[in-house]
């Protein structure tokens, strides 16, 4: 068994443009799929993700660089010949045959005997939990019935890799929720590598191992989902993942853990964690995460385990909105400035001065560890 | 109109009221037209031609008014059976030869990009801007034994002897089938179109080779539309006279032909509304038959 199961190495992928020119769908894309990896390709459409998949498919063969599959370059080999199957976004079921024919058309590729297709598609069935309706087409059954058939007919095939094309997107939310912990847990059953694409940045993050999230053809950021999430290394990331608060401002001391950064149009520091290499005097961008704020009504000398009040600012309450779970505040944090707040309702109370009013004055405070300082753009 | 003025407005305007709320009165409305027509032009003139073939041929060629069987006992002779039986494998043989042509052809074009599709279905409509007898014309000219096909075979000497292809069967299949081809290719262009290009890809993930993948998902998917062209082809195929007359010479007649000359040359109007009669009742079994063993496709329809 070679090192991965897929690997992509500095694969290109163009297009030719109807009005001239070329299009680089994938540019430069270098992915290595561990075994048994839930692997997934996140990015907004038209980014390359499904292209990637369709390559390594055999759908689309790359325009430069080489797929590999268990270790071996695939070049030219056509879809039929390469150990893996693919579970497609409208499904693709054979609407002329019966959902028996369905599952049992890839075994009966494969010549198997009538026995073993028999106990093969029974077995698959009853993994995706639809014993009995072998004899119907696949327009009799619901949308999330005709999914799982999907997977039942690519699993079968008991694959070396399952490439996953956006599956749950026709599916209604309650359905997509539960079909996302049905597919983990069936992925962790038999242990079959899963490349999963999706534009759902909550779905990558509940059911992968590992995410690489793309954008104009390019990964531009591969990692485990608490990575992508925590320390996004550039702004698309940690504007696509997630939702974010961005200051601009420049680079005003660098030591080693922390950067202190001046804010644009704005009288205060801000002290941060860089991403990447930062030098004094270029121009950043901070990202902050609303959920990682805190409101105070006063400053307390001491909270995150700093001595000296940094990163306390006074703010002005714009909106604030009460959702349940969270209430979710904008504050004016100097002209022009507003972030988004959002902070968990720990405490179930009826009194309307736990609720936050507009106009108030307060305080917010943000952990140095939480404002992270990249590059701008 | 609202409730009250339809309410106030007499006998008249109530029928259109009922029209309005009746689904099943809108469809019969919208119907009318079509079954009026239909039922003067077709329904009477059938009934006209089922009586007819009862009535016996008077011996100045008039029509006498006496009920018998004899036109139907003439037809069961060896002579008009081998006209039915070849006139049924000249439309079988058509059929068979519009599709091998017209698959491949209606494939192509369902395939390559939009621009060209618009090109390609307008060139197979062309021909029907000239009328069909002087395009068989055209044929005559092409295969006759000094025409082009010929003249050319012999210049570049293929042959010595010209081909005798006029006046022959192979002469009326000829034009038989350049005259019923589009009729194959539109209904299979239409359900060709219609594949998905992930059916194709799913039967490839799958382990299917192209052929495979062909016979597996292209060719079911596309039979509504073999099925059609075939019903397009062979009921008119059957009938046909004018291929054969001016094509097939005076050594091949078809059951076509054998009415036209009852009608118009012997004159006995009883016998032809019989042969009439025969040929509307194998066309109806057949395609009956046919339909019921391949369906009318529907059931393939996505």
């Amino acid at each position: 068994m070679a090192e991965f199961a897929v690997e992509l190495r500095d694969v290109v992928k163009k297009f030719p443009n109807p009005g001239g020119g070329e299009v680089r769908a994938v540019d430069h894309v270098t992915l290595r799929i561990g075994h048994g990896e839930f692997f997934s390709l996140l990015g907004p459409s038209g980014c390359g993700k499904t292209t990637s998949l369709r390559m390594i498919a055999g759908f689309e063969w790359p325009t430069e660089g080489e797929v590999c599959i268990d270790g071996e370059a695939m070049g030219r080999t056509p879809p039929f010949l390469r150990p893996v199957n693919t579970v497609f976004q409208s499904y693709a079921l054979f609407q002329h045959m019966t959902i028996f024919q369905n599952v049992a058309f890839g075994l009966e590729m494969e010549k198997a005997s009538k026995d073993e297709i028999n106990r093969r598609v029974g077995a698959a069935l009853e993994m995706v939990q639809l014993t009995g309706m072998d004899k119907r087409k696949p327009k009799q059954l619901s949308g999330g019935q005709q999914q799982r058939i999907a997977l039942a007919r690519a699993l079968v095939k008991r694959p070396a890799v399952l490439l996953l094309d956006e599956p749950l997107g026709a599916l209604d939310l309650k359905l997509r929720k539960e079909m996302q912990l049905e597919l983990k847990a069936l992925q962790h059953q038999v242990g079959i590598t899963f490349i999963y694409v999706t534009h759902d940045q909550e779905e990558a993050l509940t059911m992968s191992n590992r995410i690489a999230v793309m954008d104009k053809g390019k990964a531009l950021q591969i990692g485990k989902p608490v990575e992508i999430y925590e320390r996004p290394n550039c702004r698309f990331v940690a504007d696509f993942i997630g939702e974010a608060n961005f200051l601009t401002g420049k680079i005003k001391e660098v030591d080693k853990d922390n950067v202190t950064v001046a804010l644009n149009n704005l009288d205060f520091e801000l002290v941060g964690i860089p991403i990447g290499t930062l030098v004094a005097g270029q121009s950043v961008a901070v990202s902050i995460r609303p959920e990682k704020i805190r409101l105070a009504e006063r400053p307390v000398q001491g909270i995150g385990g700093t001595s000296e009040a940094k990163n306390y600012f006074p703010a002005r309450v714009i909106t604030s909105a009460y959702i349940g779970s969270d209430t979710r505040v904008i504050v004016d944090f100097g002209p022009g400035v507003n972030l988004k707040v959002w902070e968990q309702n720990k405490i179930s109370t009826l009194d309307p001065r736990a609720h936050y009013t507009q106009g108030q004055e307060l305080w917010i405070y943000i952990l140095p560890e939480n404002a992270l300082v990249m590059p701008e753009g | 109109m609202t409730v009250q003025e339809t309410a106030r407005s007499g006998e008249k305007k109530s029928i259109l009221g009922k029209i309005r709320e009746s689904s099943r009165l809108q469809g019969l409305t919208l119907i009318s037209p079509t079954m009026l027509y239909l039922s003067l032009f077709m329904i009477i003139p059938l009934l006209l031609v089922i009586i007819l073939s009862f009535l016996a041929r008077g011996p100045y060629g008039n029509v006498v008014y006496r009920f018998n069987f004899d036109n139907y006992i003439r037809l069961i002779d060896s002579l008009y059976l081998k006209i039915l039986w070849y006139s049924l494998l000249t439309a079988a043989l058509t059929t068979v030869i519009t599709i091998l042509l017209g698959y491949p052809l209606a494939y192509y074009i369902a395939r390559v990009s939009a621009n060209q599709r618009s090109i390609l279905l307008f060139l197979i409509l062309v021909p029907f801007w000239t009328n069909f007898i002087i395009r068989i014309y055209a044929w005559i000219m092409i295969l006759r034994s000094e025409g082009l096909l010929n003249t050319f075979l012999l210049n570049i000497g293929v042959i010595k002897v010209p081909l005798e292809i006029m006046y022959t069967p192979t002469a009326v299949l000829i034009g038989m089938v350049y005259e019923f081809l589009p009729f194959m290719v539109l209904p299979l262009f239409a359900s060709l179109e219609k594949i998905e290009m992930n059916q194709l890809e799913a039967a490839a993930d799958l382990g299917a080779k192209p052929w495979r993948a062909f016979m597996r998902i292209t060719l079911p998917l596309s039979l509504p539309g073999m099925i059609a062209g075939s019903i397009l082809v062979f009921i008119p195929a059957m009938g046909m006279f004018v291929v054969p007359d001016l094509m097939g010479g005076a050594k091949t007649i078809l059951v076509g032909n054998l009415i036209r000359n009852q009608f118009l040359t012997a004159r006995d109007w009883p016998f032809g509304a019989a042969a009439s009669m025969l040929l509307l009742l194998l066309t109806l079994v057949f395609t009956l038959v046919y339909t019921r063993r391949a369906g009318f496709g529907e059931e393939y329809l996505v």
